[in-house]
C-alpha cells in the first residue's frame, strides 16, 4: 500500500487533498474540501464563474494563499515544508493582469527569477535570448519597456518570465483575458506547443469554455468553491452527470450552431 | 537711489559667495540627512502600520513648531548635551551655528520625504506587488526592487517639497549664529537697509526655484525612464551646488571671527573692529546677527574671537546680578568675574554707554512736566509703552516697576527699528530706548532721568575669547579704539545707517569708516 502510493506520487505533479479556505467577508472566492490530482505533463484547465474559487485554488499551489485545512503537495513534497519564496521561484506563474514590472525592461523582467536564484550574468543573458525566441519575440524587444509593447507581446513576456527558471509547474491565471480574440488564439496555440516541448505541468484558469475545450487535457469545473465535475473535454461534453456542467459545456456548441445557421442564411 | 550702482547692492554682492555658500552647504546637508534618516524610517513604517501612525504623528507635530522656535530649541538642547559629553568624555562641541541649524532643518526635511515615501509605496498597483511575491521575491526584495523604484516619482516630489522648505527656513538659522542668506534679511531689518532685505529674499527664492526646477527635471527623467536626461539633470544639480558653495567655503578662512548681535550699532562696531584688524594686516571675518546670550556663549566657547558687549547685559544676563554701586565698580567687577569664570578677557571700554533709557517726545514730556521716571510714574497709568522683544522679561524692567511703581495701560513689543517712529508719531507714549541711538536726536526725544538708579550702566566693552588676550597682534590692533568712541559719534554713526536727518542711508561698513576717520582725526589733534 505504502509503495503503491509512492509510485503513484511519482506520476503526480500536484496533489491537493481536502483543501478549504474561507474568508471572513463571506463565501466569495472560498474553496470547500477540494481534492485534485494533476499528473506530471498534464495540461489542466479550471473553469467556473467569477467568485467560484478558481483563483484561490490556483494560489494555494504556490502558497500565495494558505488553505485553512487540507494539504497541497508538489512532486510528493508538502508545500508548507518548503520556504514559500523558494517554492514560488520553482513554480512559474502567469498573472491575470500580466503583472510585468513597468520600471524594468523586457530582458530584466524575464531575468527576474533566475536573478533571484543567483544565476550568473552570462547564463541569464543566454537564457533571455533563448526565451525571446521560444515565445517568438524579437531580440530587439529585450531593451524595451512593457508600456511600449502590445497586449499580446506583453503576455508573451509574461510567459517567458514564468518559465525562465525552468520550472516543472506553470500556473496561469486567466493569462489571455486581456488580449484580443485573434491574438489570443495564437498565444494559446503557441503556449500549448511550449507546454509539450518543455514537458511542463500546466494549471490554467479561464472562463472561456472554448479555450478550455481546445487546450486542455483535462477540465475541472468549479461552482461555489467545489469541483463539481472533471474529465477530458470529450467526457464532459458527452457524459457529465451534472446538469450545470452539461449546460455549461453545451454553450460553445450552441454558439457554433448559431454562427453556422447565420452563415447558411447569408449563403441563401 | 542709483539702482544697480547703489553701494548697498555692491556690498550685498560682495557678501554673496560667503552667505550663499554657507546656505547651500547647510541646506544640502539637511536634505541629505533627511533622506538618510527618512527613508529607513519610512521603510520601518511601511512594515508596521502601528509604527507608521506614531511616526507620522510625531514628525507632523515637529512640523507645526515654527522654524525659528525649532532652531532656538536645539540650542539649549545641544548646550546641555555638550556639557554632559564634556563632563563624561572630555568631548566638547559647539552648540551654535551649524549643528543646531542642521538638526532643526533635518527634522523639517524629513516629513515630506517620509510621507511621500509611504504614500508612494502604498499606492503601487496591488497586481504588481502580487507579481513580485509570485515570482519569488521576499517582502524586502519586493520593497527594494519593485515598490520603492515605482514610488520614486512620488518620493522625488517629497524631496522637492523638502528642498524648498529647507532652503526657505535656512534663512532663520542666522539667529543661532549660522551664516546664511538670512544674514541679509536680519541685518537689513536692523539697519533699515531694505535693499539687503530684498536681496536676501530674492536670493533665497531664486535658489529654491532653481533647485526645485533641477529636482523636477530629475523627477521627470525618472518617470520617463530617460537615463540620459537623468544623468544631465543630476550633473546640472551637482554643478549648481558646487559652483554656489565652493567659493564661499574657500573664502571663509578669516583668521579672527568677530561676532555681532542683531542691531545696527553692533553691525557698525563689528565692521569697525574688522577694519582695524585688516588695517593692522590681520585677516578677519564677521559672524553677524547672533542672539544676545548666544553671542557670549559663542565667545566663551571659542566660536568667535571677539565682539562688543555692554556691561549691563553681562551684569544682569550672564552674572545674574541686579544691585550695583557705580559704573567703574561694575566694570572692574565684571572684568575679574569673566576672567575667573570663563577665561574671557574684558579688553577695555570703547568710551560710550548704550543703556536702556525711557524716552518720550520732548514737547509732550515738557507739556506734561515729566523730567524723571518718578514724574512719569505719577501719570503712566494712562500711557502705553513699547520696547524691544527682550526688555519686558529683563530684570531692569522688574527693577523699574518695583522702584518707581510704574504701571502702564498697555505694553507692546516692537522691533527697535519701528519703536522710535511709533513714539514720534504719537502712537506710543513711552519707549525703552537705547541711549546711543541716533534716532533719539532725529525724532527729538528726551531721555528721562533715573534718580533711583534702577537701570544699570551699559558701557560698551570689547570682549576677547579665552586665549586671545595673549595675542599681541590682536591687542595692539584694537588698542587705539579704547575710550575713543564718544556717545555723540556713536549716535551719529548709528543715524547714518538708518538714513536719518536727511542723510542718504549708508552701510554699516561705511558708517564704521566714518567712525574710524573721526577717531583718527581726534588722535591727530591730540
Amino acid at each position: 500500500m505504502v509503495s503503491e502510493t509512492a509510485m503513484a506520487d511519482d506520476q503526480i505533479a500536484i496533489s491537493i487533498r481536502g483543501a478549504s479556505k474561507s474568508y471572513d467577508e463571506g463565501s466569495r472566492d472560498a474553496i470547500r474540501d477540494i481534492s485534485l490530482d494533476i499528473r506530471a505533463g498534464e495540461f489542466i484547465v479550471i473553469v467556473g464563474e467569477s467568485g467560484s474559487g478558481k483563483t484561490t485554488l490556483l494560489k494555494t499551489i504556490n502558497r500565495l494563499i494558505d488553505p485553512n485545512a487540507g494539504t497541497v503537495r508538489t512532486f510528493g513534497t508538502d508545500v508548507t515544508s518548503v520556504d514559500p519564496t523558494h517554492l514560488r521561484r520553482s513554480i512559474g506563474y502567469v498573472f491575470q493582469e500580466v503583472g510585468l514590472f513597468p520600471h524594468l525592461t523586457v530582458a530584466e523582467n524575464i531575468a527576474i527569477t533566475p536573478k533571484l536564484l543567483g544565476w550568473d550574468a552570462v547564463a541569464i543573458a543566454a537564457r533571455v535570448n533563448e526565451l525571446l525566441d521560444l515565445v517568438r519575440l524579437s531580440r530587439e524587444s529585450a531593451e524595451r519597456y512593457p508600456d511600449t509593447l502590445s497586449g499580446g507581446q506583453r503576455q508573451r513576456v509574461g510567459v517567458a518570465r514564468a518559465i525562465a527558471a525552468r520550472p516543472r509547474i506553470v500556473l496561469m491565471d486567466e493569462p489571455f483575458g486581456a488580449v484580443d480574440p485573434i491574438t489570443r488564439e495564437a498565444l494559446a496555440d503557441d503556449y500549448r506547443t511550449l507546454h509539450g516541448a518543455l514537458q511542463l505541468t500546466t494549471v490554467m484558469i479561464t472562463h472561456d469554455l472554448l479555450e478550455a475545450i481546445l487546450l486542455a487535457d483535462r477540465i475541472a469545473v468549479m461552482q461555489d468553491g467545489r469541483i463539481v465535475d472533471e474529465g477530458t473535454p470529450h467526457e464532459l461534453l458527452t457524459a457529465s452527470k451534472h446538469d450545470y456542467v452539461r449546460d455549461l459545456m453545451a454553450k460553445p456548441r450552441r454558439q457554433a450552431d448559431r454562427v453556422a445557421a447565420l452563415a447558411a442564411e447569408a449563403a441563401k | 537711489m542709483s539702482g544697480w550702482f547703489d553701494p548697498n547692492v555692491a556690498d550685498a554682492f560682495a557678501r554673496l559667495p560667503d552667505y550663499l555658500g554657507q546656505h547651500v552647504m547647510l541646506s544640502v546637508s539637511a536634505i541629505l540627512l533627511g533622506l538618510l534618516f527618512g527613508l529607513p524610517l519610512a521603510v520601518a513604517g511601511l512594515r508596521s502600520p502601528r509604527f507608521r501612525v506614531i511616526l507620522l504623528g510625531v514628525i507632523g507635530l515637529a512640523q507645526t513648531i515654527p522654524g525659528l522656535a525649532l532652531l532656538a530649541l536645539f540650542y539649549p538642547l545641544l548646550l546641555g548635551l555638550s556639557l554632559v559629553t564634556s563632563a563624561a568624555f572630555g568631548l566638547q562641541f559647539s552648540a551654535l551655528g551649524f549643528l543646531p541649524s542642521l538638526l532643526a532643518l533635518t527634522l523639517y526635511s524629513m516629513l515630506p520625504i517620509l510621507r511621500n515615501t509611504i504614500t508612494g509605496v502604498l499606492g503601487v498597483d496591488a497586481a504588481i506587488k502580487q507579481a513580485a511575491i509570485g515570482v519569488g521575491m521576499t517582502p524586502m526584495q519586493s520593497l527594494l526592487q519593485v515598490e520603492l523604484p515605482l514610488a520614486l516619482p512620488t518620493i522625488m516630489a517629497g524631496v522637492r517639497t523638502a528642498a524648498v522648505w529647507v532652503i526657505g527656513t535656512a534663512t532663520l538659522s542666522t539667529a543661532v549664529g549660522q551664516t546664511s542668506l538670512g544674514n541679509y534679511i536680519f541685518t537689513g531689518l536692523q539697519t533699515q537697509n531694505w535693499i539687503f532685505v530684498l536681496f536676501g529674499c530674492v536670493a533665497a527664492a531664486i535658489l529654491a526655484l532653481l533647485i526645485d526646477a533641477l529636482l523636477a527635471s530629475i523627477e521627470s527623467s525618472l518617470a520617463g525612464r530617460n537615463r540620459r536626461g537623468l544623468v544631465l539633470a543630476a550633473a546640472a544639480t551637482v554643478l549648481v551646488l558646487a559652483v554656489s558653495s565652493l567659493p564661499g567655503l574657500a573664502g571663509s578662512g578669516g583668521e579672527y571671527v568677530i561676532g555681532a548681535k542683531p542691531f545696527a550699532e553692533q553691525y557698525v562696531l563689528a565692521a569697525l573692529l574688522q577694519q582695524r584688524l585688516n588695517d593692522a594686516g590681520l585677516a578677519a571675518s564677521q559672524r553677524a546677527g547672533l542672539g544676545s546670550t548666544v553671542a557670549f556663549d559663542a565667545l566663551a566657547g571659542g566660536d568667535i574671537d571677539l565682539y562688543v558687549d555692554y556691561t549691563g547685559t553681562i551684569w544682569t544676563n550672564v552674572m545674574h546680578r541686579s544691585e550695583f554701586t557705580s559704573r567703574e565698580a561694575v566694570l572692574s567687577e565684571i572684568g575679574t568675574w569673566l576672567e575667573t569664570n570663563h577665561g574671557v578677557k574684558l579688553f577695555g571700554s570703547l568710551g560710550f554707554e548704550n543703556a536702556y533709557a525711557l524716552a518720550m517726545r520732548r514737547e509732550r514730556a515738557e507739556a506734561l512736566g515729566i523730567r524723571t521716571i518718578e514724574d512719569l510714574a505719577r501719570q503712566s497709568q494712562g500711557f502705553s509703552i513699547a520696547a524691544d522683544v527682550e526688555f519686558f522679561v529683563r530684570p531692569e524692567w522688574r527693577a523699574l516697576q518695583q522702584d518707581y511703581g510704574l504701571k502702564f495701560r498697555n505694553e507692546r513689543q516692537l522691533q527697535a527699528t519701528f519703536m522710535y517712529r511709533a513714539v514720534a508719531d504719537g502712537e506710543i507714549d513711552v519707549i525703552a530706548a537705547y541711549s546711543s541711538d541716533g534716532q533719539i536726536a532725529q525724532y527729538d526725544l528726551v531721555l528721562l532721568e533715573d534718580p533711583k538708579r534702577s537701570l544699570p550702566p551699559y558701557d560698551a566693552v570689547i570682549l576677547l575669547a579665552p586665549g586671545r588676550a595673549q595675542d599681541r597682534a590682536l591687542t595692539d590692533a584694537l588698542a587705539p579704539l579704547l575710550d575713543a568712541v564718544t556717545v555723540e559719534r556713536m549716535r551719529h554713526a548709528n543715524l547714518m545707517t538708518s538714513g536719518g536727518e536727511g542723510e542718504s542711508q549708508t552701510s554699516p561698513a561705511e558708517a564704521a569708516r566714518w567712525l574710524a576717520n573721526a577717531i583718527a582725526a581726534q588722535g591727530d589733534s591730540k
